[in-house]
């Protein structure tokens, strides 16, 4: 196998992260069209985009707020929206973990759903890369998504115009995670995480602050590594046989 | 009108806390290592997460109300099954997407 050079693993991940630019442009621009609308000027609404990064607990935020919810409430509902990053956070710790703290702590910034779900199938297949092109393949990752995150919000906030709808750009988030999501079922026990998640997600999807996506996440793991242990104990008993 | 002090404290508070959900496990745990089954529970994070973050999406469109909608089922099925069959994942999208307009189009 021949090495990859850290440039040619920074045009990778520029190129695997492109796709999404179909996703944040038109999100990034509702949230400034959003923001804008519920009284935040240009300076608070960036200050959103730039310090958050996190679409859907930017928009939580601000709605509960311009509903006058106790800004308690509405941190801890955003917040609570965020706590998948945490999820994120522990499963990115194998792979980024032996990287300086400084690059952690940049990665950490910059871990979105996008950022991670390419980063975490590319290491699936990707095994053999140290820490550290692993880190450069994260940070490629962001480069065509997280400066068209803050550059749409603005541009959303300035403009103040929604995307048309006919164009049914609210299929852009699923069309993109499903996409990665069909490769990473590889094993059986990936699949059964998968069918897990998604009927617990739909079974929970009435209960408050995004709970149901979070305890449908923790049944699916249990449900992946269960299924691990039982397919590894019929393959050493197979052997046996 | 929100109130200007309010809002910039959850500006400010929830920036803080979402970096710190980011950074506990690669910033605290760094390269020690975790016990076997941790690990093994988090080799499913990804398909655990990203799945269910969808299904809602995909059965409850909110761009029509929430009633379900046969181009976006069929446009998500497309997009599935050929990143299970191709591992390609632009495929994947350029696939989904067409099927999505396509179906708009001839049931829309």
């Amino acid at each position: 196998m021949t090495t990859e050079t850290t440039k040619s693993i920074f045009w990778q991940g520029v190129r695997d992260g492109a796709p999404f630019v179909l996703v944040i442009v038109p999100f990034a621009l509702l949230f400034g069209v959003v923001a804008t609308e519920a009284g935040l000027n240009l300076v608070e609404t960036m200050a959103f985009s730039v310090l958050v990064i996190a679409g859907a607990a930017q928009f939580t935020a601000v709605e509960l707020l311009s509903k006058d919810a106790p800004a308690v409430i509405a941190l801890v509902s955003a917040l609570a929206v965020n706590l998948r990053m945490a999820m994120y956070s522990a499963s990115l710790t194998p792979h980024l973990g032996a990287a300086p703290l400084w690059q952690r702590a940049l990665a950490a910034y910059l871990t979105v759903d996008q950022t991670y779900a390419c980063s975490i199938l590319k290491y699936q297949n990707r095994p053999d890369w140290t820490a550290r092109q692993k880190l450069g393949y994260f940070l490629a990752v962001a480069v065509p998504i997280v400066p068209l995150w803050y550059a749409f919000t603005l541009v959303g906030a300035l403009v103040g115009s929604a995307m048309p709808a006919g164009l049914a750009l609210d299929f852009a988030v699923p069309i993109t995670f499903l996409a990665m999501v069909g490769p990473m079922l590889h094993t059986r026990a990936h699949l059964a995480a998968a069918v897990v998640s998604v009927t617990a997600a739909l079974v929970f999807a009435f209960l408050p602050y995004n709970l149901g996506l979070l305890l449908a996440a923790v049944l699916a793991m249990m449900t992946g590594a269960r299924v691990e242990v039982i397919e590894a104990r019929r393959a050493a008993r197979g052997e046996g046989a | 009108m929100i109130e200007t002090g309010a809002l910039w404290t959850v500006i400010g508070l929830l920036g803080v806390g979402t970096f710190g959900l980011r950074f506990v496990f690669t910033g605290l745990i760094g390269d020690r290592a975790m016990p076997a089954w941790v690990l093994r529970h988090l080799r499913y994070t990804a398909v655990a997460v990203l799945p269910g973050l969808v299904a809602p999406l995909v059965v409850w469109p909110e761009a029509t109300g929430g009633q379900m909608d046969a181009p976006r089922m069929m446009a998500a099925a497309v997009t599935l099954g050929v990143g299970v069959g191709t591992r390609n994942v632009v495929l994947s999208i350029c696939l989904g997407a067409a099927t999505l307009y396509g179906a708009l189009y001839l049931l829309g």
